[in-house]
């Protein structure tokens, strides 16, 4: 029985997006890492080839994170106290980039300083060879405080800055323009919200193929739904044609799934949640291919076994079917 | 796929008898597309025209139960490709495989401990729906015995999965009078496997690695008058899974393709290949092997994908305790919106400080959502504040704001006059902070 296989031809695709600069393009990164240029929804290899897979980023932080899980902490061990040494490690553990969060305080409770935040970013840079992404510890004034002279003293990195949101992204993406980097433009969970933020951005001159965006979202259990939704909206209208959604997409299942009490707490709860280990991994494993499937371009992860998982997982849904 | 008026007045007599109560056909056919009459009250429509329609108002994808003892599992009747365009209906039966090549007591032991599984979320007992009994041994004995091993221990609704028509006989001999699935029919065995299950009052799955060989499959097998059938697409690797069960569901949905309009199945050999069955449409899914941290995880995840996107979950208002709060810790307002809810009891909680959390009834909106409606003011948190009792329970009457609504703290102070009301963060991210320094 011959079949006539319904395909979507879609107008419009998502723009193709560098993270990193080789040392030929002005950087001093050893790999790049792009992604983006999709013109199907995720993994049908039959309406469309996807020319570059998701990319795997692993979040480290510029001082010793006290409030991990004591599972990641005794993953990592002593590296988290030096994030050069913690970057490294992450590289080695399969990563295609890093993502630093600068901390408001160092580990004796005093600020951080813009100093200090760009001996880090350099340390790091200098320690591994992936690019880089630097986000602000989320308080507006310190995140411009903070991102400007670390743009500054990296100019050409194609570093990416963040987070760009509704209150707060002037400031960075006037850096970014100025010294040659990327910004991560985070909403929540909403496709207008999202769209109206990339419009503010791209208003102000910053070249698109230079926008990654974060519709955030929800770890299992705790709101997954919606920001799998939004994402698949969010790819839809992209394809359609609607420019101001055309940008990859960069989602955090291992922030919001290491914070859930299901992966931070391994004692007092119910014996139907199973061993505490192998449970927080499939939580943030299965958070992350689920947005994979959803259309996520990067996905920042926490645990070098959900790492491994995950990057298999990839593998087998770029392979493409041969179809009869 | 549905006909429209037109289409159904062409199927009709056309002369306007109003035997049907209508004063034309076109005014009946319109109200026939519209679902809002029978198509019986037509005393003259043709038997041909009758099979027509019956025909176009079946679903796109038909729904399959499997039965045991009154327990029931369903899949199929699905409407959309993607959840926000309506929602999906029948969440994936999660199975669990044995198979027949370990003793029985083995096999009873591993179903008694998936069979006393429940993990409660969000007030839902989440449970595992069956088990896939899988002959490795080729033996029609050892496959009944291994069934019968199971139903020792469960009465859950059983696939049974064996290509060999002798081995399936016998496994479903041993759960006569129930609707198992048989696992299945291809192109060799097709014939015995279509007469066993029909014989037996089974579902029939029907394997295939393209859509031509399984369309020719469940034609043949329907012209012998079977129609409870599953799909199970067996390609390899998750691409090709993603693929096939993508274009399966494109066909029966938006072509009406009725060969392939039939609920698919999955083997789960790892997080990705489960995790994408229940994004992807299967509509049963079998899980290699059971344990506690995997399950858990998979119930939820179904439990979110097939969340209807119109109807947000709530959670039931109420005064809620964390970390063991005693008489003197604060009192933290919010609203019932689920995702609001889990926001701030996972910070409060992850912040390790024993707080009371005053969930009031918004009508299932987030904080500031359900303040522009005005279903999150003063009145409805003074009488929540009343309702749940709240001024016994605690000996420091001190009420925590969220900080979107910092404007009602005033109102609240004056219907309120023995409380004070404090201006918490606007984001739950923060209340830690807050909590340590400010509490």
């Amino acid at each position: 029985m011959p079949i006539e296989i319904p395909v979507e031809k879609w107008p419009g695709a998502v723009r193709t997006v560098t993270l990193g600069a080789l040392k030929e393009d002005g950087g001093t990164r050893s790999r790049t890492a792009t992604i983006g240029g999709e013109k199907a929804m995720p993994y049908l290899h039959f309406e469309s080839d996807m020319p570059n897979r998701p990319a795997i980023a692993i979040e480290i932080r510029d001082r010793y994170p006290d409030d991990w899980s004591p599972l990641l902490q005794e993953t990592w061990k002593e590296v988290m106290d030096d994030p050069a040494k913690w970057a490294k490690a992450a590289e080695d553990a399969g990563a295609d980039c890093i993502v630093m969060y600068l901390s408001l305080t160092d580990r004796e409770g005093k600020p951080n300083t813009p100093e200090a935040a760009v001996a880090t970013v350099k340390s790091v840079l200098s320690a591994m060879g992936l690019p880089l992404m630097v986000f602000g510890p989320g308080q507006a004034e310190t995140d411009n405080a903070l991102l400007v002279p670390v743009a500054e003293a990296t100019k050409g990195e194609r570093l990416v800055l963040g987070l760009c949101e509704d209150k707060n992204y002037r400031t960075i993406v006037a850096t970014a323009m100025a010294n040659g980097h990327l910004v991560s433009a985070r909403t929540p969970m909403d496709v207008n919200l999202a769209k109206q933020l990339n419009i503010l951005i791209t208003d102000m001159g910053l070249p698109p193929d230079r926008i990654l965006m974060d519709p955030t979202t929800g770890a299992l259990g705790y709101g997954i739904e919606y920001g799998y939704s939004a994402m698949e909206r969010l790819r839809l209208a992209a394809l359609q044609g609607d420019s101001m959604t055309q940008f990859p997409m960069i989602v955090n299942p291992g922030f919001e799934t290491w914070k859930t009490k299901e992966s931070k707490v391994g004692e007092g709860v119910p014996a139907s949640w199973g061993d505490w280990l192998q449970r927080a991994i499939n939580w943030e494993t299965m958070t992350t291919i689920t947005l994979l499937e959803s259309g996520a371009d990067i996905v920042v992860l926490r645990h070098p076994e959900s790492v491994k998982q995950v990057k298999d997982a990839i593998v087998e849904l770029m392979a493409v079917h041969q179809t009869a | 796929m549905a006909l429209s008026g037109i289409q159904i007045y062409k199927l009709l007599p056309q002369t306007n008898c109003k035997e049907c109560g209508f004063p034309t056909c076109l005014a009946f056919a319109m109200k026939l597309a519209a679902k809002q009459v029978e198509l019986s009250s037509c005393p003259y429509v043709s038997e041909e025209s009758k099979a027509q329609l019956a025909e176009s108002a079946a679903p796109p994808i038909r729904l399959v139960a499997l039965k045991s003892n009154g327990f029931e599992v369903k899949a199929g009747n699905e409407v959309v490709l993607y959840r926000h365009e309506k929602t999906f209906y029948n969440k994936p039966g999660i199975f669990v495989k044995v198979k027949d090549d370990r003793p029985a007591g083995e096999i009873t032991a591993e179903v008694t401990q998936a069979e006393a599984f429940v993990a409660n979320y969000v007030g839902i007992n989440l449970t595992i729906d069956g088990f896939a009994v899988e002959s490795a041994t080729g033996q029609p004995g050892k496959f009944a015995d291994a069934v019968g091993a199971v139903r020792a221990a469960s009465q859950r609704p059983l696939i049974l999965a064996s290509q060999n028509p002798d081995v399936m006989a016998a496994g479903l001999r041993a759960v006569d009078g129930e609707t198992p699935l048989a696992l299945g029919a291809d192109s060799s065995n097709w014939e015995a496997m279509a007469d066993l299950a029909k014989q037996h009052k089974a579902a029939l799955a029907v394997i295939g690695d393209s859509l031509e060989g399984i369309s020719d499959l469940t034609e043949k097998i329907k012209a012998k008058g079977l129609e409870d059938l599953v799909i199970y697409p067996a390609g390899r690797g998750l691409s090709s899974q993603l693929v096939l069960n993508t274009q399966i569901r494109r066909l029966a949905i938006k072509k009406n393709f009725r060969p392939l309009g039939y609920p698919t199945m999955a083997f789960a050999s790892s997080l990705a290949s489960v995790s994408q069955a229940i994004a992807k449409y299967a509509g049963f899914i079998v899980l290699e092997q059971f344990a506690p941290e995997l399950a858990y995880p998979v119930l939820v995840l179904r439990q979110n994908i097939y969340t209807d996107p119109q109807k947000p979950i709530q959670v039931q208002p109420g005064l809620y305790e964390i970390n063991n709060p005693k008489p003197e810790d604060p009192v933290l307002v919010t609203t019932n919106f689920s995702i609001t809810y889990f926001s701030v009891a996972n910070e409060v909680e992850g912040s390790g400080l024993p707080a009371w959390l005053l969930v009031t009834d918004a009508e299932g909106m987030s904080v500031l959502t359900a303040w522009a409606a005005g279903k999150f003011d003063s009145e409805r948190i003074a009488r929540a504040v009343k309702t749940f009792n709240v001024a016994d329970k605690v000996s420091r009457h001190r009420l925590v704001l969220p900080g979107h609504v910092a404007v009602l703290s005033g109102e609240l102070e004056g219907e309120l006059p023995e409380w004070e009301i404090r201006v918490g963060p606007r984001e739950a991210v923060d209340i830690p902070k807050f909590m340590k320094q400010a509490l």
